[in-house]
């Protein structure tokens, strides 16, 4: 199980979350990745309120 | 015209807005609209004030969508710029990211501005034709993997490909148009 994997894997990974359930070793390469690149945990939070605006979106287009 | 006809009109450009996004071709797009206003003007009962008369439309609108994509689903195929990866221009040979990420605050703030609303769909409509069909059918038709899959005849893979692409074109777009935007 490869631990240390890079902010483009990283990227990846969050990328495919949306998509699918990630392995448990992805999972937990991810958490140990997350937790010394605040660069990552930027990207996450950027993917997240993309997340959201999809939701306002859908409703903001019947409005 | 009776005043529900007129008001159906009035509501057309929006419903062209949205079948132009999801399609990219607007032949496509004027029979998706037509079909739907058609088929409001059928069963104008079934509306009956159970809700909005838009948000009635749109949901008429997503089926015939779906519809449009099947019956052309052979003519909706990748571009060059569809096959372009951004991974070089995000991140160094080493994996780090050439440029940060950015801190884009509290997201309740950004999206309660109807102008955010805005530029997204500007945004999505700046995607490449696939990204932008496939994107449209997660986020706005809300089909799962496998309807996509099966709608388009492509792999899941594929399709993940695809929509990482347009997540990450989405992303520049924002941080270039709103996140630093003057």
């Amino acid at each position: 199980m490869k631990l240390k994997r890079t902010c483009r894997e990283v990227t990846h990974l969050a990328l495919q979350a949306l998509e699918q359930p990630l392995p448990l070793s992805d999972r937990v390469a991810v958490r140990l990745h997350l937790w010394i690149c605040k660069y990552c945990v930027a990207f996450t939070r950027q993917l997240k309120l993309m997340e959201k605006a999809g939701e306002r979106w859908r409703r903001y287009c019947e409005e | 015209m009776n005043s529900f006809a007129a008001e159906l009109e009035s509501l057309r450009p929006q419903l062209m807005k949205y079948a132009q996004l999801q399609l990219r071709n607007s032949a496509w797009a004027e029979d998706a609209v037509s079909e739907t206003l058609l088929a409001a003007l059928e069963k104008p009962q079934s509306f009956a004030g159970r809700s909005q008369l838009k948000s009635w439309l749109i949901g008429i609108l997503k089926h015939k969508l779906v519809d449009q994509v099947r019956r052309n689903s052979r003519e909706m195929s990748m571009t060059a710029e569809d096959g372009e990866d951004l991974d070089e221009s995000l991140f160094r040979p080493d994996g780090h990211w050439r440029e940060p990420p950015q801190d884009w605050g509290n997201p309740e703030q950004t999206l309660a501005q109807v102008d955010f609303m805005r530029v997204l769909e500007a945004c999505v409509d700046q995607l490449p034709g696939q990204q932008g069909r496939l994107f449209m059918m997660r986020e706005w038709l809300e089909l799962d993997t496998d309807e996509v899959c099966k709608l388009l005849s492509i792999s899941p893979t594929n399709l993940w490909v695809m929509l990482h692409r347009a997540r990450l074109r989405l992303r520049e777009c924002l941080q270039l148009n709103w996140f630093s935007a003057p």
